[in-house]
């Protein structure tokens, strides 16, 4: 696994407080990972501080799940 | 009573009179300020009286660049942003048939859109803070509505809408938003009224006086503080009983 991945998902495990197993590339937060929509703002916040970049709010809707957050993040760092 | 020692607090409107007064209550009560508003010269001279743990962040809230810019300055000056007051308003009263597309718009920009944008901007650090206090400066009007101030009377109903939706959002997360509604309130605005005029305001209060502006800094003091924290949604109405709500 990615380094990425692995800083993304130590951070998905923290916050949402889910079994790093759960945590898999089509895992959705909303769905499998019990976030309601305030803590995928607060995630993509999050992920903004963990690699210094910004995540505009169009994109942010299209992040869904583990996978989209770790591809989304890898294309922009 | 209500200590505020550590925390930082933003006000918007901090050159009127009740601006200032809510700026030096939360001062008072140990709290950084930040004293926002369009006019530097009056800030400058609040913030020289109230010495230390005072800056100064001029911000015209018509520009949607310079509200969005203003919680950030604000965090960066004094160090967080954890209280956040919006009470600048302004009004264009005319009688509604004559109302110009303009006179609506620039009180909904002001009074209503900033506020928006400030909340907006200003919650970001709150969630992360997992503490974070907002007050919305209402008026009785939003509630009892006012011939000749149907653009003012709407922005401040549509705070109380805006004010409760938010609180819903953010509650679990230690915000708190809530919305103080003053009624006639003793002010420069206030003091160019004749005495008639003056006692016929008075005739419609059952305390038979406009309110200090220290009395709605008082009520803001209050939702600001550690002490409010069960407290969200709500509307303080502060106006001597002219409208028991």
């Amino acid at each position: 696994m990615s380094d990425v991945a692995d800083r993304v998902k130590k951070i998905v495990v923290e916050h949402l407080g889910v079994e790093e197993d759960k945590v898999t590339d089509s895992a959705s937060f909303i769905d499998d990972l019990g976030a309601d929509s305030l803590d995928t703002v607060e995630l993509v916040m999050a992920f903004e501080e963990e690699f210094g970049i910004e995540i505009p709010d169009d994109a942010a809707e299209g992040i869904q799940t583990f996978g989209d957050a770790v591809k989304f993040i890898s294309d922009a760092a | 009573m209500f200590d505020l020692t550590g925390k930082t607090a933003l006000v918007t409107g901090a050159s009127g009179g009740i601006g200032g007064a809510i700026a030096r209550a939360l001062h008072g009560a140990g709290a950084t300020v930040g004293l926002s508003g369009t006019r530097v010269e009056p800030l400058e001279a609040l913030a020289a009286e109230l010495g230390e743990r005072a800056h100064v962040l001029p911000c015209n809230l018509s520009d949607p660049a310079e509200v969005d810019a203003l919680p950030k300055a604000a965090a960066e000056a004094m160090g967080g942003l954890d209280i956040l007051v919006n009470n600048a308003g302004i009004t264009r009263d005319q009688v509604f048939m004559r109302m110009s597309d303009d006179d609506w718009q620039s009180v909904l920009d002001v009074n209503l859109t900033a506020t928006m944008r400030l909340c907006r901007g200003a919650i970001r650090g709150m969630m992360k803070a997992r503490w974070g206090r907002i007050v919305n400066i209402s008026s009785i009007v939003g509630a009892t509505g006012n011939p000749g101030q149907a653009n003012y009377a709407a922005s401040k109903a549509g705070l109380v809408g805006m004010t409760k939706s938010i609180a819903y959002e953010v509650a679990s997360r230690g915000i708190t938003a809530n919305c103080v509604a003053p009624g006639f309130i003793a002010t420069a605005m206030t003091d160019k009224l004749s005495d008639d005029q003056k006692a016929k305001i008075n005739g419609q209060i059952p305390a038979a006086r406009m309110g200090s502006p220290e009395e709605i800094a008082a009520a803001v003091l209050y939702l600001a503080s550690q002490e409010a924290g069960y407290v969200t949604g709500a509307t303080l109405h502060v106006n001597g009983g002219m409208a028991m709500l």
